[in-house]
């Protein structure tokens, strides 16, 4: 065993390893671009994960066989015991999540990840201090590693509250944030100078000072961020975990870990990129916050005129009589929990011949493809849910559209109004369907707090209550 | 205030201002409504249906002294000097066509409101009596039409042989239009349909109408109604006419230009080419008539044994549907006139829907009114102004400076790659291509998938519990917690997000 643990052919065998890991990661991630591969892809990355760890422990088995180390059965036990405590609490998060708690998960994810950077930065250069000091590039690396991980790992948990509803969703706006955050990085810089020149003790000081002032910036940079605006910066912070991650590659000379982290941050990267051109605006003015709060002010006060009423029953027989219907759910589908008697009412529809499809607006909901996944969760198929670019030309085809829990997302304001805080987003254009009926609780704004001149379009009707509710009675309407 | 509901005094007039349930719409406005005893009756409203709804029936006298009266034909001479100086009186005027009723309200100070001049603009769709008219009256229409077409509407093949489906070419696709070709459709006839206005095309359309096309330039319309057309387009759509007409065996017209008489489209020859049995229903008779041969109000049969029916009260043949719509338009005025739900008429001529209806007050004529500006052909006018200023805002960045950044980071990067280490170069390579390789994997990724995209790179990221394993075997107590620590939150994350992308991925199905 131990002959097998030292001998020179090892190390080569555990880099095999790492680069077919490695290709199984970027296996996943293209296998998950489609319906068709994704689940093939999720099993490449649970194959790569599992060869990845597999490598890992010999080679930690391999360094316990050097140096004075701790003997290997107690590293190992340590290992294996870590590992399935926190094994069995993913495990368990994962089964038990309600589809509507995702955004949550996924935030509280990523702060896992920035901790564990933070950590393992930490040790890194713990470790080489005991050995005799650490060169300068070392250092620089444990600094960055450690800062994107601190950020990541407050930022997460503020997003995680903002989501869970444990933190007001609006944004926190603190006179001067922008210079505050300029502050941040400057000091961190400068600490980062002291850091690499200094090799004593003290080295430790400049690394914890900077750790609590990343610590500060994740909280405020997030804090500083509205609800709506959560898909771009759950994205980002995965993107954050993945630099975090490379990051640590670096320190640890591991080139697993460089690939797989830069893979994450960059995917995470070009997600975020999506979700803001998706709303029309730029990545750094959704990075540096205060989005959502302008809204209620601006926009002059305007005679929209009225908006009409419908019932629950007259919807049902608007639905029954129509030829096309298409459904753009909203964040209030997912509030109401409006998921599954949305299914059953689109069930009932198709089965009477009416051609249900729903569209999706890219950032509906609170986590990029939030809506696909309840309504997959729901029993829809995924074929008849489709995107905004896809369906926008079709709403002059179409007899009925209901809108569930949407509303800047459906706002005509966004095109028609120059001067409204949402001016330019791409908006799914639902009012040149003949019909429209909007799942409403109140005349309220929407997340963006501006009015929407769709609730008094002439072909608009409002249906008041709650989703579920009122699509439940549509569905015993229907019979 | 008082509201009366009198009986209409025109030959033949089957309809009334108000049913029961409108009535009692008008008293929950804080009005005292009185009905003219047998107003309703030849709208199969009776007397008693009114008082059944609480509302009182009285007598002519009391009807005519209230403070508003409503009625749907304009009232006669005899009718506006019973009237008091002061009240209101709502009802179809033609305002434009009658200078003779507004001199007279002019002169007995009576406020006169016309229901047939309410702005075609959206928000006084609830209250346009046209509209609701029109619509009755296109259904009807399709009705009189099968009733004198000696066939079916719908094909059929039977066992006594193969019954065609008929074929109805409609003219003017306003409301009266649309609901013909609805009706029609809806009866199972083949309908074509034309108006002088291309973008109605999607309407008729949407009707399930096909829409005949003429080879020459179209004006958008700007004030929601169809304009005459010049001479070169008039002959260009002659032909077209006589052709849909010879091939048709229903021709619905319903063209009509406000304010002018309506256009002659079908001639006397075209008819006399029609197919046998073939029948025309004129919905501008009561303006002159669409065809040449149309006399007014009568039902015309022709040598070759067309029919033309020139009916004009196709509406009011619907009575006790018309009446209810009619009384609804009337309710949704008032309601804009009642702003405080009190029974109080307010007249705010700054509302441009009352201050278009407003046709005489305290004697003084107001018609005609400004013009409205109507939405007819919003979206074009609309979003033009918004792609200029975006224009304007997003002028492309000085391209200069682009080169002048990438010299700078190639001047950085040379700098980094002389003076760092060989061993973290190799890293660095790594690092930059892992980098790329996720641009271009995920760039096109469906947006369906985003979050179970988003959980897989989560488990997947976890790989930094590879540094903490590497790490817990150090004899530094203080590494060995952390790392463990780090190895704790690291699996989470890989075994709840690979598992949480599974469940979701399970959950996406297709039909």
């Amino acid at each position: 065993m131990s002959d097998f643990l030292t001998s020179e052919q090892l190390p080569g065998l555990i880099q095999a390893a790492y680069i077919i890991a490695g290709i199984l990661f970027i296996g996943a991630l293209a296998g998950l671009s489609k319906h068709e591969t994704a689940k093939r892809g999720n099993l490449f990355g649970m194959a790569g994960m599992g060869l990845a760890l597999v490598a890992t422990l010999v080679l930690a088995a391999r360094n316990s066989q050097f140096g004075d180390q701790r003997p290997l059965g107690v590293t190992m036990a340590l290992i294996l015991v870590a590992m399935a405590v926190g094994g069995s609490i993913g495990a368990w998060r994962a089964r038990t999540v309600e589809m509507t708690g995702m955004p949550e998960l996924v935030a509280m994810l990523h702060s896992f990840v920035g901790l564990a950077a933070v950590l393992v930065g930490y040790n890194s250069w713990l470790e080489l201090r005991d050995l005799g000091g650490s060169d300068a590039v070392h250092d620089v690396e444990v600094f960055v590693g450690v800062f994107i991980g601190a950020v990541t790992f407050t930022g997460s948990i503020v997003a995680w509250a903002k989501l869970s509803g444990r933190m007001t969703s609006s944004p926190l706006m603190l006179p001067g944030r922008h210079l505050l955050n300029l502050a941040i990085l400057v000091g961190s810089t400068a600490l980062a100078v002291w850091f690499v020149v200094d090799d004593g003790e003290l080295g430790l000081v400049p690394l914890l000072l900077m750790t609590a002032l990343a610590l500060l910036l994740g909280f405020h940079l997030v804090a500083a961020i509205g609800g709506g605006d959560m898909p771009v910066v759950v994205s980002m912070l995965n993107s954050y975990s993945g630099w975090a991650a490379a990051a640590a590659g670096f320190m640890l000379s591991n080139d697993l870990l460089i690939i797989t982290g830069s893979l994450v941050g960059s995917s995470g990267a070009i997600l975020s990129y999506i979700m803001c051109k998706a709303m029309n605006r730029s990545f750094v003015s959704v990075i540096a916050g205060g989005f959502g709060s302008d809204g209620a002010i601006s926009g002059e006060e305007r005679d929209y005129g009225d908006h009409r009423e419908i019932t629950a029953a007259d919807t049902a027989d608007l639905l029954a009589s129509a030829r096309s219907v298409v459904i753009t759910p909203g964040y209030g589908m997912a509030v109401a929990q409006a998921q599954y008697p949305v299914a059953e009412m689109t069930k009932k529809l198709r089965e009477k011949g009416v051609d249900v499809r729903f569209g999706i607006h890219p950032v509906a909901g609170r986590l990029p493809g939030h809506m696909n996944v309840l309504l997959a969760e729901a029993r829809v198929p995924y074929d008849i849910v489709l995107e905004m670019d896809e369906i926008n030309g079709d709403f002059h085809e179409t007899d009925v559209v209901l809108v569930i829990g949407a509303n800047d997302t459906v706002n005509p304001a966004a095109l028609e109004e120059p001067g409204s805080p949402i001016a330019g987003m791409p908006v799914l254009e639902v009012w040149h369907a003949k019909d429209v009926v909007v799942f409403k609780r109140s005349m309220a704004t929407g997340y963006a707090g501006v009015q929407n001149p769709l609730f008094f379009k002439d072909n608009s009707r409002m249906l008041f209550g709650d989703a579920k509710e009122r699509v439940d009675d549509i569905v015993r309407a229907l019979g | 205030m008082r509201i009366g509901i009198p009986r209409e005094s025109r030959e033949g007039e089957t309809l009334v201002a108000a049913t029961p349930t409108t009535a009692g719409q008008l008293q929950a406005l804080g009005y005292e409504v009185v009905v003219e005893r047998g107003a309703g009756i030849a709208a199969a409203q009776p007397d008693d249906a009114f008082e059944a709804a609480g509302i009182r029936v009285g007598d002519a006298e009391e009807v005519w002294t209230s403070d508003v009266v409503v009625k749907v034909n304009a009232p006669t001479p005899d009718e506006i000097w019973r009237l008091r100086a002061g009240a209101t009186v709502i009802s179809l005027m033609a305002p434009a066509r009658s200078p003779k009723l507004v001199e007279q309200l002019q002169a007995q100070r009576v406020t006169g409101l016309a229901m047939d001049a309410v702005p075609r603009i959206s928000r006084a769709q609830a209250m346009d009596v046209l509209s609701s008219m029109a619509n009755v009256a296109g259904y009807r229409a399709v009705v009189e039409a099968a009733h004198a077409f000696g066939r079916q509407f719908t094909g059929q093949v039977t066992a006594a042989g193969k019954v065609p489906p008929a074929r109805v070419f409609v003219v003017g696709a306003g409301v009266a239009g649309l609901a013909a070709i609805g009706a029609a459709g809806s009866m199972g006839a083949i309908v074509r349909a034309f108006d002088v206005r291309p973008e109605v095309a999607e309407q008729v359309e949407s009707m399930g109408a096909e829409f005949v096309t003429v080879d020459m330039e179209q004006e958008v319309s700007s004030d929601g109604y169809a304009k005459e057309m010049t001479a070169d387009q008039e002959a260009a759509t002659a032909a077209m006419y006589d052709e849909e007409a010879r091939n048709a065996d229903i021709v619905i017209t319903t063209a009509l230009i406000p304010g002018r008489p309506a256009p002659r489209l079908i001639t006397a020859e075209t008819v006399a080419a029609m197919r046998t049995g073939s029948v025309i229903v004129d919905m501008a008779a009561a303006n002159g008539g669409n065809v040449e041969l149309t006399r007014t109000d009568e039902k015309v049969v022709t040598d070759n044994l067309v029919t033309i029916l020139g009916y004009t009260d196709l509406a009011g043949r619907l009575a006790a549907q018309t009446s209810q719509l009619y009384g609804t338009n009337v309710v949704n005025l008032l309601k804009l006139m009642t702003p405080g739900k009190d029974g109080e008429l307010v007249l705010d001529l700054e509302d441009v829907v009352v201050r278009g209806i407003t046709v005489a007050r305290d004697g003084e004529s107001m018609w005609p009114p400004p013009p409205v500006q109507v939405s007819a052909a919003p979206a074009a006018a609309v979003a033009a102004p918004a792609e200029a200023q975006k224009a304007v805002e997003k002028r492309p960045p000085d391209p200069r400076r682009k080169w002048y950044g990438a010299g700078l980071a190639a001047v950085l990067f040379a700098l980094v790659a002389a003076y760092s280490p060989p061993d973290f170069l190799g890293h660095f390579t790594v690092f930059v291509l892992a980098v790329f390789v996720g641009y271009y994997v995920i760039s096109n990724v469906a947006h369906a998938l985003h979050t179970p995209l988003m959980s897989e790179t989560n488990a997947i990221s976890g790989i930094i519990l590879v540094g903490g394993i590497l790490q817990v075997g150090s004899d530094n107590t203080v590494v060995t917690v952390l790392a463990l620590i780090a190895v704790l939150v690291a699996s989470i994350n890989i075994f709840g997000g690979f598992l949480v992308t599974l469940r979701m991925l399970e959950m996406f199905r297709k039909d």
